[in-house]
């Protein structure tokens, strides 16, 4: 292992994060804060309790989860777009270091920064909403674990792109409607049937149920399912990355 | 005398189906400055790439170092350091962080004195906490050079290092890769300017249309290239080039009214005025004269019509 390369691409990308804290940590942690505001304190407290925990709490896992992809997605995918469409990549290609020591570099970031993005907004929806964690080694290794798949995800999106809007077009056209339909803002029990047998169909549900479930013990499916299933897409994104690094993809002609 | 860069055979097809290398053997010795002379489309930026991993060879082999790149990448690239054609830096880092993230990648431990030293080479250390999208071109250039020296390569590529450089600028660089290869760097870069070649160069290659065409030491090839023709308009046609100037090369041109003396300029005694005297004592008077030197356009064309025999190695 090449310890200071990865250090250098690993710093590198961090700084970016701190120097963009605005846009990278306050502007994510403003917007979901806004969904505790109105459905934790606001609406949250007409509407009725699910399976003993109150609105508010009940999305919480949902909407940090929501958080840890979208970010986890768009902070890879960039990490490693901004170098292709600089140029820059060239010296990346051109040092004595691995591809998985690349991956490591540009993936453990984007991974950190998303870790570090859950937890504030973990600790930002304690001043609107009252919740307890049940399981708080599951619910961190759910935080971990998910950030660093799809960091992985938007790893392989960024090598991808050949343009800004295609960086956006996976998390705004496929993810975002995942999760909202994905039991972040009700039970899937609360749907007729034939719905909740469409919704089985969603990735999503499995993580945001896994999650709710190191939160509250509350699940739509077994915790043994959602666990199964966030290592499945880890292993089919890592397969993806693998692909790429081996056929050259885009990087190496 | 020791090669620190072994190319056998070596082949690129791009993906396209353009062959833009074709079965190129080279050796580079250690300590030399080497300039690769091209046109565009030549293929020098494609064989640097290959060399410093950035594109994937079709077929054949690279040493460098001793390494070969494809199985030893580690140790071969960690020999090398590359200043790309393209002026392609971050915008937002300052040089110092620039320059040090570089040296990290190439896997070498922080070393502050180096990386003073290398800006300071550079006169960028007044600029190092500067961000880079502020400096001139001519300064993101030098920051280039300095990412591509921040890990102490044993080989550097500069890709046309002096493109868009203005003249003083590109004097300091000459003096800095001379600087470099005094300390036991090998330099190899590539030009369109045969000027540059002359002044940096202990050898120089010339490729064309992904072909290696010769590979000659300076001095050799710039007798070759040291070919120059004055060329005089005269105010009467002449008939035939005079007899008692036989004796210089001379030609006439179809309407008579250009005489053309190719000399050699690198010669002591061009034999000019001579000529120009002997013309005056024959009353052949002239309104214009003009000298034109060999260009690596000539060279280039000769190269290519000529069934020349490559010389390699
Ligand atoms: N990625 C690519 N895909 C297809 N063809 C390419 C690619 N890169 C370069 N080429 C072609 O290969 C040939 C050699 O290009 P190269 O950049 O090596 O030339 P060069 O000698 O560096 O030219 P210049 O002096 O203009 O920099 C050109 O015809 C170019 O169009
Ligand atoms: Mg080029």
């Amino acid at each position: 292992m090449n310890y200071y390369s990865i250090r250098a691409i690993y710093l590198f990308e961090m700084a970016r994060t701190w120097r963009t804290v605005l846009q990278s940590v306050a502007t994510p942690v403003i917007s979901t804060s806004l969904y505790f505001v109105v459905f934790g304190s606001a609406i949250g407290s007409r509407m009725v309790e699910i399976d003993g925990v109150s609105y508010g709490a009940f999305i919480i896992p949902g909407l940090i989860m929501l958080t840890l992809l979208m970010q986890s997605i768009s902070n890879a995918s960039f990490g490693i777009y901004m170098p292709k469409f600089s140029g820059t990549i060239y010296e990346v290609l051109s040092a004595p270091i691995s591809y998985a020591e690349i991956v490591i570099g540009y993936v453990g970031a984007a991974a950190t920064k998303s870790i570090i993005l859950g937890v504030i907004i973990l600790i930002t929806a304690r001043f609107f909403v009252d919740y307890h964690i049940d399981h708080p080694i599951w619910m961190f290794s759910f935080l971990v674990l998910t950030s660093i798949t799809f960091s992985f995800l938007g790893f392989v999106i960024g090598i991808w792109a050949d343009g800004f809007e295609k960086l956006q077009i996976v998390p705004m056209m496929i993810v975002t409607p995942l999760v909202f339909l994905g039991g972040t803002f009700y039970s899937i029990d609360m749907l007729p049937p034939f719905w909740q047998g469409v919704t089985l169909l969603n990735p999503v549900v499995y993580l945001v149920s896994g999650f709710r479930w190191s939160f509250y013990g509350l699940s739509d499916v077994h915790i043994a399912v959602s666990v199964a299933m966030t290592f499945g897409f880890l292993a089919v994104f890592l397969t993806l990355v693998w692909w790429i690094f081996k056929t050259g993809y885009k990087l190496k002609s | 005398m020791a090669s620190i860069i072994e190319i056998q055979n070596l082949n690129k097809t791009y993906d396209s189906g353009f062959q833009a290398l074709k079965h190129i053997d080279l050796d580079i010795h250690q300590g030399e400055i080497f300039a690769l002379l091209g046109p565009n489309g030549a293929g020098k930026t494609t064989l640097i790439s290959i060399i410093c991993g950035i594109v994937n060879p079709t077929s054949g082999m690279v040493r460098a170092d001793g390494y070969d790149i494809l199985s030893e990448y580690r140790q071969a690239r960690s020999k090398i350091g590359l200043v790309p054609q393209e002026l392609s830096t971050d915008a937002f880092e300052t040089v110092w962080a620039t320059v040090n993230f570089s040296r990290g990648l190439f896997g070498k431990a922080p070393n502050p004195e180096h990386i003073e030293k290398v800006l300071r080479d550079l006169s960028l250390w007044e600029k190092r906490d500067s961000k880079i999208m502020m400096l001139s071109g001519g300064m993101k250039r030098r920051v280039m050079i300095a990412k591509a020296l921040s890990h102490e390569p044993k080989i550097l590529f500069l890709d046309e290092p002096t493109a868009g450089v203005d003249v003083e600028l590109r004097r300091e660089m000459w003096q800095m890769v001379r600087g470099l290869r005094e300390q036991g760097v090998t330099i190899i870069l590539t030009t369109h300017y045969i000027e540059e070649a002359e002044e940096m160069a202990d050898r120089i290659g010339v490729i064309n249309k992904g072909e290696l065409m010769l590979v000659e030491g300076k001095t050799s090839l710039m007798q070759k290239l040291g070919k120059k023709e004055l060329r005089l308009a005269l105010r009467e046609p002449l008939d035939a080039v005079p007899a008692d100037l036989n004796d210089h090369s001379l030609a006439l041109s179809e309407d008579g009214y250009e005489l053309v003396y190719s000399f050699d300029s690198q010669q002591e005694h061009t034999g000019i005025s001579e000529l120009l005297r002997k013309l005056g004592e024959q009353g052949i008077d002239y309104k214009d004269l003009r000298t034109r030197e060999s260009s690596l356009e000539d060279i280039f064309v000769n190269l290519v019509h000529s069934n020349d025999d490559t010389v390699a190695g």
